[in-house]
């Protein structure tokens, strides 16, 4: 009797991370729209519902009641399967993430392993919306997103082992429980080693990068390439891959804060809930909108240079010294 | 070695001067006007399409000598005109703007010897056909007499 | 090995950034061959654009030749009137009087500004930061109210007159170009905080897109092309013309011959043309805008006549050949973009395709112009 209300659970949580997706796209869809009129001194959406809130659910009932439009040359499978790889990604990742101190579906010791595994096979459907597309722009966004999605996955996993040296436990559960006070937070470089503050900040490059965010977004340069790996895809194909990025942004910063900013911990330590989550990760989004609307895209070489000649040995400096500090400490 | 320190913090002290500066324009009140809620008040100098001028008795002052249709550049122009029994100069009997070929460039105003023709401030045009840009400038200035 | 790898052109592929594309700034072809990333070889077609102006020209009298010049290149098309007015006056031996010209050279700098800043504002949204354009438009809003408050338009101009301009301007002009120089002068610093020194941008910019001197005079390049490369030759300041000898102005000149020399060139140009514009309203003098005895059907003398002018993107010239009768006889423009273009496709070569597209916007093109 007692495996079939967990599995139930798992399920009750999974449709609710789907809902959730949803919702936080179009969420999203409307901060992203706000932040960029603000930053360019005009108001964003403002017609549709006050302050335009019903902006991003017009704009959804657009793109589903679109006619789906196969090329005729494009791969069948896996012109299709790469907007849903996507969103399976994005959603599966929710399985782990902490929203409360008991709201979690399955409270894997090696969390952390599992989101970055899955996370991974995000590159892998920009490869196969790519190559299935049978558009030349396509491919070469595809080739660019590839090289630029494995370069910058090394610093972040380094930078997470360094995490883990800290927290003990490759639990989010445990690495939240451990950090109750603000002053416990891991950013802060008295909680374990002195390069922590660099730890963070190499890490929120990398999510941004890994999430094809600007200034890093080459796969979808539009002024190169049209619109990169998505060139072909209209309606519902190109709504599942914008549901999908923003689901990917917003596991990145959730992430973060679970990592470095405390989760679903109360800064001062009353109240703890998931509503401390959902403040600092979309305080950390609206970051990375900003940061999108302020630079301009890096080159391919730009972009590599930054990975391996400078993240990558910050990040392998952090990982010796935080070795070190906390042998000797 | 310290030329790779200082390229990263001249790089990062760049990037976070230019956070500054978008950051102090998002909370600075917008600077667009919000059409059609608000409008804009037309100059007067602004180039709308041509009106006939209409004086204090309401008659225009055309004298049909055709200078305008001669000048105008893209042929947008046609007038009809006769002398009326008893009459000693020219009326205009019919004036037609063809709005789709003009570039609004100010010959036919400037060469009136009568001064005849002004600018309109009509900026907020739209139609559904091409006929509904082909204006009568007769009937547009009796209408504007009464 | 596979009999399809051994063959050479199984390398490359041809990519044809079509007449539709968002980067190339109106209907422009690029055929490009790629190998992989890197270009081989690029050819620009043109041509989807040509509305025979020329043609036009021999068919239409010289007066009513005057609103095609405003369509040619439609960002700066007051300097280009000013070429066509200042041809036909050469030939039809008209004198301007002193406030149309000082006026002539005003408006025209206040026209150079603001094509600058457009170019500004699409490069770097060609580069990805989409924010720079909408400042740039906030600015350019300043210019195109004061312009329409007196000649009437916003883009494309028809000011300028056989014998001094259309009108005189009105009591707001020289209140409110002072307060936009000076509006200007303090936003400067602010666009090269954001924009000039970011790391990100010189990153794209520097050392991309290698134009030398002897490539520009094998191809007629000029204008801020030219100066970028280490050619110091602007009209305004080599061949004078109108009351320009009067000003006092440098010309910035950068010998790198990249993309980034060429941008500071045409960032420069705005602050060199401010200084312009306030010595203009300083000395503006008094008097009529038009001349005293222009004939209303001009006929030039038979002849072949050129005048030239330094427009925002270049050497812009008109050849008259005149037959005595009121239409020209032919009709020559000659367009800065058309050889600034014809660069393109030496330049392009062995970069890669986001490096070719910033070497592009660098070039400042207005499509129309170079199809004419």
């Amino acid at each position: 009797m007692s495996p079939l209300p967990e599995i139930v659970r798992v399920l009750a949580f999974v449709l609710g991370a789907m809902a959730f997706v949803g919702l936080n796209a179009a969420f999203l869809v409307w901060l992203e729209r706000k932040v960029a009129g603000h930053i360019q001194r005009r108001i964003g959406p403002k017609e549709a519902g006050p302050f335009g809130v019903l902006q991003s659910f017009a704009d959804g009932i657009k793109l589903m009641v679109k006619q789906l439009v196969v090329p005729a040359k494009a791969d069948p499978l896996l012109y299709r399967l790469a907007p849903a790889l996507t969103m399976i990604t994005a959603i599966m990742v929710f399985v782990v993430i902490p929203f409360g101190p008991s709201i979690v579906a399955v409270d894997l010791n090696i969390g952390l392993l599992l989101i970055f595994a899955i996370a991974s096979i995000n590159v892998l459907a920009l490869l196969i919306g790519g190559w299935g597309s049978n558009n030349k722009y396509s491919v070469i966004s595809a080739t660019r997103a590839v090289s630029q999605n494995v370069a910058y996955e090394v610093p972040m996993l380094i930078t997470v082992v360094t995490m883990v040296m800290i927290a003990g436990s490759m639990n989010l559960n445990t690495i939240v429980g451990n950090q109750g006070t603000i002053l416990q937070w891991y950013i802060f470089p008295w909680n374990g080693s002195i390069l922590l503050p660099v730890a963070f900040l190499i890490f929120f490059i990398c999510a941004m990068a890994e999430t094809n965010r600007a200034p890093f977004d080459l796969g979808e340069a539009e002024s190169e390439l049209v619109a990169g790996f998505h060139t072909e895809y209209g309606g519902m194909g190109f709504g599942l891959f914008f549901l999908g990025e923003y689901g990917h942004v917003f596991v990145g910063c959730a992430l973060a804060s679970i990592l470095f900013l405390g989760g679903w911990q109360c800064p001062l330590g009353w109240l703890p809930g998931p509503h401390w989550l959902l403040l600092k990760t979309y305080l950390l989004v609206f970051v990375v909108m900003w940061i999108r609307w302020t630079y301009p895209r890096t080159t391919i070489y730009g972009l590599l240079n930054l990975s391996w000649k400078v993240l990558v040995p910050f990040s392998l400096a952090v990982l010796l010294v935080t070795a070190a500090m906390l042998k000797v400490f | 070695m310290s030329g790779y320190f200082k390229e990263l913090y001249d790089g990062g002290k760049s990037l976070v001067v230019g956070l500054g500066i978008t950051f102090k324009y998002m909370i600075q009140p917008v600077v667009t006007l919000q059409y059609p809620h608000q409008t804009v008040a037309m100059p007067p100098r602004f180039r709308g399409h041509i009106d006939l001028v209409v004086d204090e008795e309401g008659n225009n002052k055309c004298i049909v000598c055709g200078m305008c249709q001669r000048n105008c550049p893209s042929n947008c122009i046609s007038l009809t005109g006769e002398k009326p029994e008893g009459g000693k100069k020219k009326e205009l009997t019919g004036y037609r703007l063809d709005f789709t070929t003009c570039s609004l460039c100010g010959i036919c105003v400037e060469s009136c010897p009568t001064d005849a023709l002004l600018f309109s401030k009509a900026y907020n045009l739209a139609g559904y056909s091409k006929e509904e840009f082909i204006f009568d400038l007769l009937k547009r200035s009796k209408e504007r007499q009464k | 090995m596979n009999p399809l790898a051994a063959d050479p052109a199984y390398e490359t592929f041809v990519l044809n950034m079509g007449p539709q594309h968002p980067a190339t700034h109106g209907a422009l072809r690029i055929k490009l061959l790629l190998d992989g990333e890197y270009i081989v070889e690029a050819e620009p077609v043109l041509g989807y654009i040509h509305r025979m102006h020329e043609k036009m020209g021999e068919n239409r009298t010289y007066l009513q030749f005057m609103p095609n010049t405003g369509r040619l290149d439609y960002l700066a098309a007051l300097s280009y009137n000013h070429g066509y007015v200042g041809a036909v006056e050469r030939a039809a031996g008209i004198a301007v009087p002193e406030r149309a010209e000082y006026l002539r050279v005003i408006t025209v700098e206040l026209n150079r500004v603001s094509s600058h800043l457009l170019w500004l504002g699409a490069f770097v949204l060609d580069l990805g930061g989409f924010t720079p354009l909408l400042y740039v438009m906030d600015d350019r809003e300043q210019i195109l109210d004061l312009l329409e408050r007196v000649t009437g338009s916003r883009l494309t101009y028809c000011y300028f007159r056989f014998g001094g301009l259309y009108n005189d301007v009105d009591e707001q002009f020289v209140p409110g170009a002072r307060a936009f120089v000076k509006r200007m002068r303090d936003k400067l610093p602010m666009y090269h905080n954001l924009i000039t020194k970011n790391v990100i941008l010189r990153q794209r910019l520097e050392g991309v897109g290698y134009i030398t001197a002897e490539m520009c005079r094998k191809y007629g390049a000029n204008g801020p092309v030219a100066r970028g490369s280490g050619i110091a030759y602007d009209i305004r300041k080599h061949e004078p013309y109108s009351v320009y000898p009067e000003f006092n102005f440098d010309i910035p000149v950068y010998d790198q011959g990249d993309s980034m020399a060429r941008y500071m060139v045409r960032m420069d140009e705005i602050e060199q043309s401010l200084r312009i514009i306030e010595q203009g309203l300083d000395k503006l003098p008094d008097g009529p805008v038009m001349a005293e005895k222009v004939p209303k059907i001009i006929k030039p003398p038979k002849g072949d006549y050129f005048y030239a002018v330094e427009a925002a993107r270049g050497f812009f010239g008109v050849r008259l050949v005149s037959d005595g009768t009121n239409t020209p006889y032919r009709l020559k423009l000659r367009s800065p973009c058309f050889s600034n273009v014809s660069l393109f496709g030496e330049a392009a070569r062995g970069l890669l395709l986001a490096d070719a597209v910033a070497l592009f916007g660098s070039l400042d093109l207005v499509i129309p112009d170079i199809d004419r």
